[in-house]
């Protein structure tokens, strides 16, 4: 078994990882599991390819920087689409998500993201046909870095890129008023709003954060796989049970139950093969349910 | 005559439109007061006092604050208008530290005053300093009615209202609680508590009121109203008056 | 002629759809067992049966070529037991984990369906599945008649039957674990059997709506039981209003009118290259369709679910924000 497995885990483990960030925020904030969270990915991933394509319009054709395999409009197209991403969850929390919360019963809003989900993920398949895509067709020279592992500038970039942002979202967390209103929110939200937290902001705040990130985990799969209107959906499962892995509410435990997630999916896929990979999340999903339900760093309920 | 920080006139809320739990009650609070509202249980004395933070929708009265109709206000404003609310029981975050709960209240402070205010709280509830770092889940009982305490008091309240501050706890804290409450008037914080408690309560209030079935049936200087024969009755519930009083919206 | 053909084809395939929509309506209507993989329990069925019944294959495990009745008990016992053992798992925790894991089995079904070949045939499925009434094919009027007639029974005898325990004790204590959640993971070991057992029998119907489909067009493959399918039964129940088997029933047959009607539309209206995008439309429509529904008529046509919020603290988060004017 070659080494090889690790730098791919890893970077599985990122995608998933960043995504469960935004799972484990709505359950512990807005307690609820958000099926609609992989078709935010898709939807980044969909607007920044398209702002990539009308700067390339605008500009023309821009130099990739240095040895990676895109140059400075995705980066610009990234920002757009992570703010685009944002504001597509406001706005489905708007016009669905909060008026379902204020029924009271949280699981018909489970059932409104599952359906939410089915039309956006269509929609996607609507405008942009269910034919794969790429960022770019350019294929990188992977180097070899010892051990038998190689890797692309392109995966080096995107790794150091979702290190900075979990340690980012982490001190969001531990550090500021936002983010301890944040915790205060998903401990009792009663209490929250007595102490003055106004649950609205912090709800804004939630969905704009895992909106956000679920864009940058999108973009990974399209830079290092392919971009299909499927390619959200497909990674819920990975990102739930990473979630539930890490201890919901818990943001190290998302993002190290997405490495987790990933390496032993990157090793499945050596073993028995890959068309395998999906059971891997879904043994994991039972093995810490029967185990362990509250995950590695979580907490009973109260 | 002082001037009166919280004014409750008719007071009628519940939780579901029809059925009034708080039916027109009417209570005044004065600067520098302790008030006590006392009464049966299920009378009405927590969704009263929740009622007045914005906790229970209120169908009906009105409820003043420094001058200020703060009827309607939602709950998470109530701090920024002066009024800081501790709940009888769930009143702090335990996953949090005991520093991080204080914090997570000042929002409505100037940034730089916060470290300053942190550590007022911490020179008049020094049990809390040896624990900053500890979740607070891991308090005491009595540690966690000081922290609850503190973290409303940090930000300069017009009025500390209280829900049964010495509910659950060993008649040691008991004792600690109202001694803390008593200290803290002195420190020149109005306060309105809702108690079960009454001979504890009535022994560091300056004024209380009786409230039974929604409604204030009687009122009276603290002191006195231990021995008083209206509210034994009332209290007990031996023969329930039917008179109307302070009632209507 | 031809239309009554296409009446009766029609209706047979909209009973089988009541059939897993009655399923669901015990899981969920019923009982408050969020599950969103029930495409995962149909495939258990209908691969179940067909390789109980069919004729032996050198390719794949089985057939065993025994009766077609025997096929649907085997399914039903499969399927109730693959939903007990999810429920088992599941069923102490908060009600998302079960939407989860459900969601998790119908993937992995999906994913054995494809790739077992031995089993299950692969990408191609399983053929030759025996037909209740196949001497008739010759007459597709009359066989398709008759195969209304079977369905019709079996989707009435599951009626009665679920009408039956809906209303006797078992029923009560069921709906009763629905409305408080925390009761019903509180109340412990006994709460949590009940819940169990909604849940299997549940699986079980829709395991047979699964085997019926499978007998009823003779072939199955994986692509019959994707995630598209859990979400038309989980519309065609908010529609009919879940809690009520009535409605469910009801609310099958008007969605998969709704949805048959659409195709048949989109099919004439968009040239051929234009009709995925087209299908693509038509589940977007439908899924927003299912969100209005939940926003402005949550019990559907016939539902029984409390119209009034209980005041929990979930609740209270709501209110907190309204209040406040987001």
């Amino acid at each position: 078994m070659s080494l090889q497995f690790v730098v791919d885990g890893l970077l599985t483990g990122s995608m998933i990882g960043l995504g469960a960030i935004g799972v484990t925020l709505t359950y512990s904030i807005l307690r609820f599991s958000n099926f609609a969270h992989g078709d935010f990915m898709a939807w980044g991933t969909y607007a920044t390819l398209a702002v990539v394509s009308a700067i390339g319009a605008m500009v023309g054709k821009v130099a990739p920087i240095g040895p990676l395999s895109f140059g400075w409009p995705l980066i610009v197209a990234l920002a757009v689409g992570m703010a685009f991403t944002a504001l597509l969850a406001l706005l489905l929390d708007k016009v669905l998500f909060a008026r379902l919360r204020s029924q009271g019963q949280a699981i018909i809003v489970v059932m409104a993201s599952f359906g939410a989900s089915m039309a956006l993920r269509s929609l996607l398949e609507f405008t942009f046909t269910s034919r794969p895509t790429y960022f770019s067709r350019a294929i990188q020279i992977a180097m070899p870095v010892g051990f038998g592992i190689r890797i692309t500038p392109d995966q080096i970039a995107l790794l150091l890129l979702t290190a900075v942002l979990v340690l980012a979202v982490h001190l969001l967390m531990t550090r500021t008023q936002t983010g301890r209103s944040m915790q205060a929110l998903s401990q009792n939200a009663a209490l929250a709003r007595i102490v003055g937290i106004d649950v609205a902001s912090v709800v804004r705040v939630t969905w704009v954060i895992g909106g956000a990130l679920a864009c940058v985990a999108g973009v990974m799969i399209g830079i290092l796989v392919q971009i299909r209107p499927f390619m959200g959906f497909d990674m819920l499962l990975p990102m739930f049970a990473a979630a539930i892995l890490g201890g919901i509410g818990s943001i190290p435990g998302a993002v190290l139950g997405g490495l987790i997630i990933g390496l032993a999916e990157a090793g499945a896929v050596q073993l028995i093969g890959a068309e395998w990979r999906a059971a891997v999340s879904f043994i994991i999903l039972m093995a810490v349910l029967f185990v362990r339900p509250i995950g590695l760093f979580g907490v009973r309920e109260r | 005559m002082s001037e009166i920080v919280l004014d409750v006139r008719g007071l009628e809320a519940g939780y579901e439109p029809g059925v009034p739990i708080v039916r027109g009650a009417s209570i005044t609070v004065k600067k520098g007061e302790i008030v006590v509202v006392l009464g049966p249980n299920g009378a009405g004395k927590s969704s009263f006092i929740k009622a007045i933070a914005g906790l229970v929708p209120i169908t009906g009265g009105t409820v003043f604050l420094d001058g200020k109709d703060i009827t309607a206000a939602p709950a998470h404003t109530m701090v920024r208008l002066g009024l800081a609310f501790v709940p009888q029981t769930e009143n702090i975050f335990p996953l949090m530290s005991v520093e991080d709960n204080l914090k997570v209240a000042c929002g409505i402070l100037e940034r730089r005053e916060i470290p300053a205010r942190i550590e007022e709280m911490y020179t008049a509830f020094p049990d809390l300093v040896r624990q900053r770092r500890t979740a607070a889940g891991n308090l005491s009982g009595g540690q966690r009615q000081m922290l609850a305490v503190a973290r409303a008091l940090i930000v300069h309240p017009k009025v500390l209202v209280l829900d049964e501050p010495s509910a659950g706890l060993s008649p040691k804290f008991v004792s600690m609680v109202f001694e803390m409450l008593a200290g803290i008037r002195k420190s020149g914080v109005t306060i309105l508590l809702v108690e079960q408690n009454a001979k504890a309560a009535l022994a560091i209030g300056d004024r209380a009121y009786v409230l039974v079935e929604g409604k204030d049936r009687h009122e009276g200087i603290a002191s006195e109203l231990w021995n008083d024969p209206v509210v034994a009755e009332l209290y007990l519930g031996q023969r329930p008056l039917h008179a109307e009083k302070g009632g209507g919206a | 002629m031809d239309l009554l053909g296409y009446g009766a084809f029609f209706l047979t395939t909209a009973l089988i759809f009541s059939l897993v929509t009655l399923g669901l309506n015990l899981q969920w209507g019923l009982t408050g067992l969020f599950n969103v993989g029930l495409a995962g329990f149909v495939a258990i069925g209908a691969y179940t049966s067909a390789l109980l019944t069919t004729p032996d294959d050198a390719a794949r495990l089985g057939g065993f070529g025994l009766p077609i009745l025997v096929g649907w008990l085997g399914a039903m016992v499969v399927g109730g037991i693959a939903a007990a053992l999810t429920g088992m798992a599941t069923l102490r925790l908060r009600s998302d984990y079960l939407a989860i894991t459900t969601f998790g089995v119908a993937v992995v079904v999906q994913l054995v369906a494809l790739n077992a070949q031995k089993l299950t045939g692969g990408p191609f499925g399983i053929g030759f599945i025996p037909r209740p009434f196949g001497g008739l094919a010759e007459t597709p009027l009359l066989f398709n008649l008759s195969n209304l007639a079977v369905v019709s029974v079996v989707t009435l005898v599951a009626y009665l039957a679920l009408e039956h325990l809906s209303r006797s004790p078992w029923g009560r204590v069921l709906k009763a674990l629905r409305e408080d959640e925390r009761a019903a993971i509180s109340l412990g070991k006994s709460a949590r059997f009940y819940r169990v057992q909604a849940f299997a029998v549940g699986g079980a119907i829709m395991a047979l709506a699964g085997a019926l489909q499978a007998h009823f067009t003779g072939f199955i493959a994986p692509d019959n039981y994707l995630p598209i399918l859990t979400f038309q039964v989980w519309v065609m129940l908010i529609v009919g209003g879940s809690g009520s088997n009535l409605g469910a029933v009801i609310g099958s047959i008007l969605v998969w009118a709704i949805w048959a009607g659409s195709g048949t539309l989109t099919s004439i209206l968009f040239p051929p290259e234009q009709q995925a995008r087209a299908a693509a439309l038509q589940i977007a429509a439908i899924g927003v369709m299912l969100c209005v529904i939940l926003l402005i008529r949550p019990n559907g046509l016939f539902g029984d679910r409390p119209r009034r919020p209980r005041f929990s603290k979930r609740a209270k988060i709501a209110a907190g924000e309204s209040s406040s004017g987001s």
